[in-house]
């Protein structure tokens, strides 16, 4: 059984995207330890209601890890200071009595802030559009085990499709950028045969689009792996730099 | 042009740039490290290259190389700030595999332009600069090619062997990262080859650095305190 803890919580309060923003404090007390950390802004939100102010805006969804959804900079980490977990993974047996706790949203030119600690993700959606997906003709379509791939290439890709897309990567990045989103995505269709074929296409027009959006210029910190919920690895990123600079040297 | 307009060519610019910039110090080093031997040899040096068609060829696409690197390190680090954002996050933390000359090259960069300054005005302004500018007063003893001399001027300073080993620690910290990123960023990477090039980074590094301190304080020594005539 975890005791209970007390602590402070200081919260990124920003009314709309072009308000200015400022850190809020708020007491929380007798919080147990086994209450997960967005139960635990549900019960800060709880409170504010009944005290008729407005409730901490912050993104979720599943609450078990596999969405992406959630976000939240916690004390300087994204997704908190766990390690391969999102924050709604994070328990508040994590953090000490007294501790103060700050909350913070992603911050990157291309995730302007919708409301406090929510942000507008949708430059991910629009890098997808941009060319992650296989395009297949509908009619007489090829069973999917029709070609064989050996179990390391196997593992390989879907270790690059565990990407769940919630952009802790450009959180972390002192430089914002999406590369270690965007190479898990190339590197979990250009690995496998049937991505392939689009493979030079697709690496041109995602990163054309990725740039477009405002992200950064990879330097390799790997800050982004060090944070990632899934363990991405920069590994990908030198898959994407390398079938990008094939590709255009073939040009 | 790709190698302008994308993310990915504008960090292969900054990859090629910089290994040929690390290829060109072991070759500096190599020559330094003949006036720990002899100085006779290190003036034969001196002399062959001085300002022969070959070696002004030479300068003019090694001073390109500098300028190609540091215009894009600052074309970059501009276009990463924007990317940042203008708001800044409160609590910041360092994961441990993070190193920190990574988050810093800029930085580095910078005194490691400082000390290309000081290189330039000590040595290259004093004998290829002279013999360019027909001017043999810039020249130590009149001879542009007696590099000894310099040295020996140079680093009887301990000032100056101060500032050149600074230097030295800062391109140490700048190549240690710069080394494996640049063939992260030209795809010559996965998870072992990652541990096998920051191997190589840094005991390459290291031994190129210790051998461009070596030869400082070695005529420090020399001068200060064999009492070797200048």
């Amino acid at each position: 059984m975890d005791k209970n803890i007390s602590f402070t919580l200081k919260i990124w309060r920003q009314r709309g995207p072009k308000v200015p923003g400022a850190f809020k404090e708020y007491p929380m007390k007798d919080i147990p330890g086994d209450t997960s950390f967005l139960e635990m802004m549900d019960i800060l939100n709880e409170e504010l209601i009944n005290k008729g102010e407005e409730p901490v805006v912050f993104d979720h969804d599943c609450r078990e890890g596999i969405c992406g959804m959630c976000s939240l900079y916690i004390n300087g980490y994204p997704h908190g200071p766990a390690t391969a977990a999102t924050t709604c993974q994070l328990y508040m047996r994590r953090f000490k009595d007294g501790d103060v706790i700050t909350v913070e949203p992603w911050r990157s030119a291309a995730f302007p802030i919708i409301r406090d600690l929510m942000v507008d993700r949708g430059a991910f959606d629009k890098i997808i559009q941009a060319g992650g997906f296989i395009s297949v003709n509908t009619g007489a379509p090829q069973d999917a085990n029709g070609i064989l791939i050996s179990k390391k290439v196997a593992d390989r890709a879907m270790d690059a499709a565990s990407c769940i897309g919630c952009g802790a990567c450009v959180a972390a990045c002192k430089n914002g950028s999406a590369m270690l989103f965007v190479s898990s995505k190339i590197a979990q269709l250009n690995i496998l045969p049937q991505g392939k074929v689009e493979a030079g296409r697709r690496v041109k027009a995602m990163i054309a689009k990725m740039d477009e959006l405002g992200f950064g210029n990879c330097t390799n910190t790997r800050a982004c792996e060090a944070e990632c919920p899934k363990s991405e690895t920069i590994d990908n990123i030198a898959f994407l730099n390398r079938d990008f600079i094939v590709a255009k040297l073939k040009d | 042009m790709w190698l302008v307009n994308s993310s990915v060519g504008r960090k292969v610019v900054m990859s090629v740039t910089g290994i040929a910039l690390i290829l060109f110090l072991t070759f500096h080093m190599a020559m330094n490290l003949v006036a720990v031997f002899s100085e006779r040899g290190y003036n034969a040096i001196c002399e062959f290259l001085g300002a022969n068609w070959y070696a002004l060829v030479g300068s003019m696409g090694l001073a390109a190389l500098f300028l190609i690197h540091i215009i894009y390190a600052v074309w970059l680090t501009l276009l990463n700030r924007k990317a940042r954002g203008s708001e800044r996050y409160a609590v910041t933390v360092r994961p441990t595999t993070v190193e920190w000359a990574s988050q810093n090259m800029f930085v580095l960069g910078l005194i490691v332009v400082l000390g290309i300054i000081l290189h330039l005005t000590d040595f290259w302004y004093h004998m290829q600069f002279a013999e360019i500018a027909n001017d043999m007063v810039l020249a130590p003893g009149g001879d542009p090619a007696d590099g000894i001399a310099l040295m020996k001027i140079t680093f009887k300073n301990p000032v100056f062997v101060l500032l050149y080993l600074v230097w030295f620690g800062a391109i140490w910290f700048h190549l240690t990262h710069g080394f494996w990123s640049a063939l992260q960023t030209l795809g010559w990477n996965n998870q072992i080859w990652i541990k096998r090039w920051k191997c190589i980074s840094n005991i390459y590094t290291t031994i190129l650095m210790a051998c461009f301190a070596l030869v400082v304080i070695f005529f420090f020594i020399k001068v200060t305190f064999l009492g070797a005539s200048i």
